[in-house]
């Protein structure tokens, strides 16, 4: 959990919806993240999760004000100007290049040519086994590495706002702990986090606060230390006493 | 775009091969065996020359345009005729000097290329190949309707125009083979330069995930545009270096779907899709076959489709994917190693 959380929202959405032609993924989100924050959003398959972030980072259209940062709206941007904005993402399942060698899937994530403090020997020092195998095609590498090079890539554009999908996707519990235990280190450096995930307890141990997503409303908002199993139970899915 | 490398690495970048530096020695005995072939060569040889630089060329546009932008077009024949008929046209009947009319052939196809990418960047994977085929026949259609070009006859460059190019027939053919020669080595280079660059190594991410690279801010649509155009703009220089060597020009030989792009195809699936050395060995084994196969007729067409069925299926990477999986060698490194 960060320690530099400032109340003061970098990120909101205001009523917003998303379309995948007819059918509707998002209901009216009211969202929003304060500066320094660490934000977790959970919620089951097909709950809106990934069209959120999509809709964030311009790969979905909304209305203009419906997302806005830093009080600027940024619904109707492009995913490169919203990039430039400051926020990044790391997309569900890592999506490396696998014709670029890891150095390349690194140096992809700072075309969009903001400056800061990341840069490659920063994300050496933070996954100091991406700078042995930085020669190395991206596919070679097992699935833990992946998603250090799927993170240091997004953290090569410099964000002031990081959105990660699903990090712990497919990945042993050891190799979690490991992706996880860099987070700190990422906040440290002034970045304000989202982590999107479907584990309920990696979810609370991380953030400062809690959005639960079902059937693309927000069911359920607080910071993890106020709320009770029972109403994070019902508010994942929809049930009473579905998980003990 | 811009891309920032940072300062006082621990590390050397380093981009060239021992593989890529043999190659580049082997390059130049090569080029310089091409400069002088008029010169030990005979017109048959030049001849023959010509034909493998375009087909290279066409092949390289080609392949960046499918094996690197994912823009699987069968329809560049479309600019192979925009390209020739834009050079005849301007050469005999605006007086434009021939060697102005050549570059200028690339860049009215370029422009023609704005509204037809409009048309079939509405469309994607299987769509968007028909879609250019369909835009080809088009103008095909189209240019055999125009009586002042000679309808679906077609025309021949005015012998005014001929000779204003050189007097002498050698010479002429002379300076057709160093523009042909130009025309290979210049695309290569600026597809090497191109892929070299920071715009490549957006170019590759997209071909390999659209998303991540959206997500990552690279201009997708801009980007697939700027490979159309690009590959448009060579392919109408190529058109009309064709048909400037050929002296006449037909609707059905300028937009031919068989003569163009499907030898296209084949030269980029045999030798390697998605690398520069694929089209360079593609273009080799076409010539070698159809030389061999010279003979055969209609058999010829047979075996060379038997040959790509075999490749897709037995080894989709081309004979140059096959060489550099199991020898790891790069001839133009476009990549970067790090020491």
């Amino acid at each position: 959990m960060s320690n530099h959380v400032l109340n003061q929202p970098i990120l909101y959405t205001q009523k917003l919806t998303a379309f995948y032609g007819d059918f509707q993924a998002l209901f009216g989100i009211e969202f929003h993240l304060n500066i320094g924050e660490t934000v977790a959003i959970i919620g089951s398959n097909g709950a809106g999760k990934t069209t959120f972030l999509r809709s964030i980072t311009g790969l979905l259209c909304n209305e203009p004000s419906s997302v806005k940062f830093s009080g600027q709206p940024i619904g109707a941007s492009s995913p490169d100007e919203i990039v430039k904005l400051g926020i990044a993402m790391v997309p569900e399942g890592r999506q490396l290049f696998p014709s670029l060698s890891v150095e390349e899937n690194l140096r992809m994530g700072s075309l969009s040519g903001r400056s800061g403090q990341w840069d490659l020997r920063n994300i050496y020092e933070l996954f100091p086994v991406l700078k042995e195998r930085r020669h190395h095609g991206s596919m070679d590498l097992s699935g833990g590495q992946q998603q250090m090079v799927a993170i240091g890539r997004a953290l090569m554009a410099n964000p002031s706002i990081l959105l990660c999908d699903e990090i712990s996707l497919g990945l042993a519990p050891i190799i979690i702990k490991d992706i996880y235990r860099a987070l700190p280190a990422i906040c440290s450096e002034g970045v304000t986090v989202v982590v999107v995930e479907q584990d309920i307890r990696q979810a609370m141990a991380v953030s400062d606060r809690v959005y639960c997503f079902q059937e693309g409303r927000i069911s359920l908002e607080g910071r993890p230390d106020e709320l009770t199993t029972e109403a994070i139970t019902h508010a994942y899915f929809g049930l009473e006493d579905a998980v003990s | 775009m811009t891309s920032k490398i940072p300062e006082s690495l621990p590390f050397s970048i380093v981009r060239s091969t021992f593989a890529s530096k043999v190659a580049f020695l082997g390059f130049i005995v090569v080029f310089i065996a091409a400069v002088t072939l008029p010169w030990w060569g005979g017109r048959a040889d030049m001849r023959l020359v010509v034909e493998f630089c375009y087909y290279l060329a066409l092949a390289q546009l080609w392949n960046l345009l499918a094996g690197y932008g994912g823009l699987v077009s069968i329809g560049q024949q479309a600019f192979i005729g925009l390209g020739g008929y834009a050079f005849f046209m301007m050469a005999a009947f605006f007086d434009v000097p021939p060697l102005l009319a050549i570059f200028l052939s690339g860049v009215v196809t370029m422009l023609f290329a704005i509204p037809t990418a409009f048309l079939v960047f509405r469309l994607s994977g299987a769509y968007f190949a028909i879609g250019t085929w369909v835009v080809a026949e088009v103008y095909r259609l189209s240019f055999a309707q125009v009586s002042t070009l000679g309808g679906g006859s077609g025309m021949s460059l005015p012998i005014s125009v001929v000779k204003s190019i050189s007097a002498s027939k050698l010479e002429r053919e002379i300076l057709i083979y160093f523009l042909a020669l130009l025309l290979a080595m210049g695309v290569v280079t600026a597809l090497y330069v191109l892929l070299r660059s920071s715009w490549g190594l957006a170019l590759t991410a997209i071909r390999d995930s659209e998303a991540a690279a959206e997500s990552l801010g690279v201009k997708k649509q801009m980007t697939k545009y700027a490979v159309y155009l690009f590959a448009a703009f060579g392919t109408g220089l190529c058109g009309a270096i064709i048909f400037l060597n050929k002296l006449r020009i037909s609707p059905d030989s300028a937009f031919s779907v068989s003569d163009w792009t499907a030898n296209i195809i084949f030269i980029v699936v045999i030798g390697g899709i998605g690398t520069l050395e694929g089209p360079i060995i593609g273009t080799l084994v076409f010539f070698i076959l159809r030389g061999v196969l010279a003979d055969f007729g209609a058999w010829y067409m047979i075996f060379l489709g038997i040959v790509a069925v075999v490749v897709m299926l037995k080894a989709p990477q081309g004979v140059w994917g096959l060489v550099a999986k199991r020898y790891g060698i790069q001839l133009f490194p476009v990549g970067r190693k790090l020491m």
